[in-house]
């Protein structure tokens, strides 16, 4: 009673990484307050879901086995969490900040009427005091985010409703085996008991899957632009570097907002947290909101015309110039010794 | 066939150009500094709406918005742009919301309003950018949700098919009516301003608005019954004001930040060519790049 559980997201028999990531974080948080991690599996293909998961530390996984619970629908993955979450009574729940956990995730926490935090950056168990109330609450879940399109950061907490939900983008938490031994309990689910047949009222009438074009998370190197970039055309400079380089090439919000790159390659707490050994910020301002999905690179480079831009802080290299005139250069003496 | 459709709309601070007044000195945010807009992915939803209303004439299209008493002029904006009323959710009441509380007061508003095929709102608010009211609002009516959805492909007389975006594809899904939409920024961007309707709806105003302004030509309220913004608090609802505002929200905020970095020795450099030359030669030997 009064675990954590964590909401797996499967593709195809396989755990995503978000889950895999928060497992990682759930045994450590489970540590910290003394309780057990739990899993919930909700699909047609979970054969090797407890191998998957076990060496993360689970102590019990959930399963829900029913050819129609994949793909993913709002509904019976609803009622599956409402009906367990009322027996189980979980202290905390995680999910990806996936379409699925921000689809799942509120209309879960709706139905409970509990405290849900969405695209959390940071998660840390830590007491509350309500000043007014006097009241002192023990090991909540600090959910640290973000706010206010990235300009501030705020803790959030929920002191009198449970569970404590919080939903993390993937790549923001790093994935770790705890044992890789570890053997946790398997429950299986009589499904019927949870979904009600009305749960499967919309029906998915096709679906593509299509690789994605752009994987910057696992670039070495990412060349990355912002609003003072100026334009979509602007941006080629910025594809020409990383081409030289064999980069990717990362975008900030503003600069996706503008229209000047795809939204696939929004760095930043609502897109990617990238962690390369080189990035290089081109006319990026350095909102939080973007700080967060970059700041753990091994080595930073600022180009900015704003000798003061925040980023410039937390940049080991800054040059103050225009990229216009900065990233030709680049190119050139890159060339020039590479040779 | 003609549907019934609410159209949630948020107004929002333009978070997206914060300029250096953004924040004051103590690190809260100085909201009187960023201008108030029409929250982006609503704009989206209103086009998803106008589009079956070119469709299946006859249909009907309210805009409900909560906020304060400013918060009328997107319902103005929404007027201008072919919605056929605007009902503001408004009361101190509703202040300090989360998620949870907010979409119980538009729920309450929701059911207030009058039977309803098809509600739709924007993914998410650009201040929040939470993307959780929109289902928390459906499941507290009890019916389906489609978020991120890109393109209504299909409505028809109790079923309708949309189009939606996932990360690595897309999936066409078809549900029972009613239902909750969210629709992404990926769709359609909404038509503009019309010029007639901006005559027609320029004066449309809200109860409050009319005795703030001390409008005195009262008759053309009571003659052209459509300038008249619906206005609504919690009683008007219904609603429990203990479920509403901060009291209702399960969510508290222990503490904002502004956050400063831990600098770093940063080496500055002006972008000559001999120091390009050079951290381009330190980058190559130290094996970063290359």
């Amino acid at each position: 009673m009064n675990n954590i559980f964590v909401y797996l997201e499967i593709e195809e028999g396989r755990v995503a990484d978000v889950s895999q990531e928060l497992l990682t974080k759930g045994r450590s948080l489970a540590a910290q307050v003394g309780c057990r991690l739990e899993a919930i599996a909700a699909g047609a293909q979970l054969d090797s879901v407890a191998e998957q998961v076990f060496p993360y530390g689970v102590d019990r996984l959930h399963i829900f086995r029913d050819p129609r619970l994949s793909p993913y629908t709002t509904l019976p993955h609803t009622s599956i969490l409402v009906e367990l979450f009322k027996q189980e009574h979980p202290q905390i729940c995680l999910m990806g900040a996936t379409i699925i956990g921000r689809d799942l995730g509120p209309r879960v926490s709706s139905a409970l009427g509990s405290g849900l935090t969405a695209d959390c950056t940071s998660l840390e168990i830590g007491d509350h005091e309500e000043k007014k109330e006097g009241k002192v609450y023990k090991n909540l879940l600090y959910q640290i985010r973000p706010a206010f399109g990235g300009n501030i950061v705020a803790w959030i907490v929920n002191p009198d409703h449970r569970p404590q939900m919080a939903t993390v983008r993937e790549g923001v938490m790093k994935k770790e085996i705890f044992d890789p031994h570890y053997r946790g309990e398997v429950i299986e689910h009589p499904v019927a008991d949870f979904v009600k047949e009305e749960d499967f009222a919309l029906s998915i009438i096709d679906r593509h899957i299509e690789k994605s074009k752009v994987n910057i998370k696992n670039s070495p190197i990412i060349v990355s632009g912002g609003y003072g970039v100026g334009s979509k055309e602007n941006f080629e400079l910025l594809y020409q570097l990383a081409n030289v380089l064999g980069a990717g090439v990362g975008a900030s919000r503003a600069a996706v907002d503008a229209g000047f790159a795809e939204h696939e390659r929004q760095i930043g707490q609502t897109g990617i947290t990238v962690r390369p050994k080189l990035y290089i910020a081109c006319g990026i301002s350095g909102q939080i909101q973007h700080i967060a999905g970059m700041q753990e690179s091994s080595l930073i480079i600022s180009i900015n015309n704003d000798p003061n831009a925040p980023i410039n802080a937390i940049a080991d290299y800054v040059i103050t110039g225009d990229i216009e005139t900065v990233i030709p250069k680049m190119i050139k003496y890159y060339r020039k010794n590479t040779k | 066939m003609s549907f019934n459709i609410i159209v949630l709309a948020k107004q929002v601070p333009d978070t997206r150009n914060v300029g250096k007044d953004a924040m004051k000195a103590d690190g809260t945010v100085n909201r009187a500094a960023l201008p108030a807009i029409f929250n982006p992915e609503d704009l989206n939803a209103l086009e998803q709406a106008l589009l079956i209303k070119d469709q299946h004439p006859g249909s009907r299209i309210t805009l409900l918005t909560m906020g304060p008493g400013r918060a009328a002029e997107i319902l103005r904006e929404g007027l201008f742009r072919g919605a056929d009323d605007g009902v503001l959710l408004t009361d101190r009441a509703f202040a300090g919301a989360d998620t949870l509380a907010t979409s119980y007061a538009l729920s309450m508003a929701v059911r207030r309003i009058r039977a309803y095929d098809i509600i739709l709102s924007g993914r998410q608010a650009i201040d929040g950018d939470t993307a959780q009211v929109g289902p928390q609002i459906a499941e507290k009516l009890g019916i389906p949700q489609i978020t991120y959805a890109e393109a209504i492909e299909r409505a028809e007389a109790g079923r309708i098919r949309v189009k939606r975006r996932l990360e690595n594809g897309v999936e066409t899904v078809e549900s029972p009516l009613p239902v909750l939409i969210t629709v992404n920024g990926s769709a359609a961007p909404c038509r503009p301003r019309n010029a007639k309707l901006l005559q027609k709806y320029k004066h449309a105003k809200t109860v409050t608005e009319r005795q703030v302004e001390h409008i005195d030509y009262i008759d053309i309220y009571s003659s052209r019954p459509y300038l008249n913004l619906t206005e609504w608090s919690v009683a008007d609802v219904d609603a429990d004001p203990q479920q509403c505002g901060l009291s209702g929200s399960p969510t508290k905020v222990k503490k904002i930040e502004n956050v400063s970095f831990q600098a770093k020795e940063s080496k500055l450099l002006t972008g000559s060519d001999a120091e390009i030359d050079e951290l381009m030669r330190e980058l190559i030997a130290n094996h970063t790049i290359g």
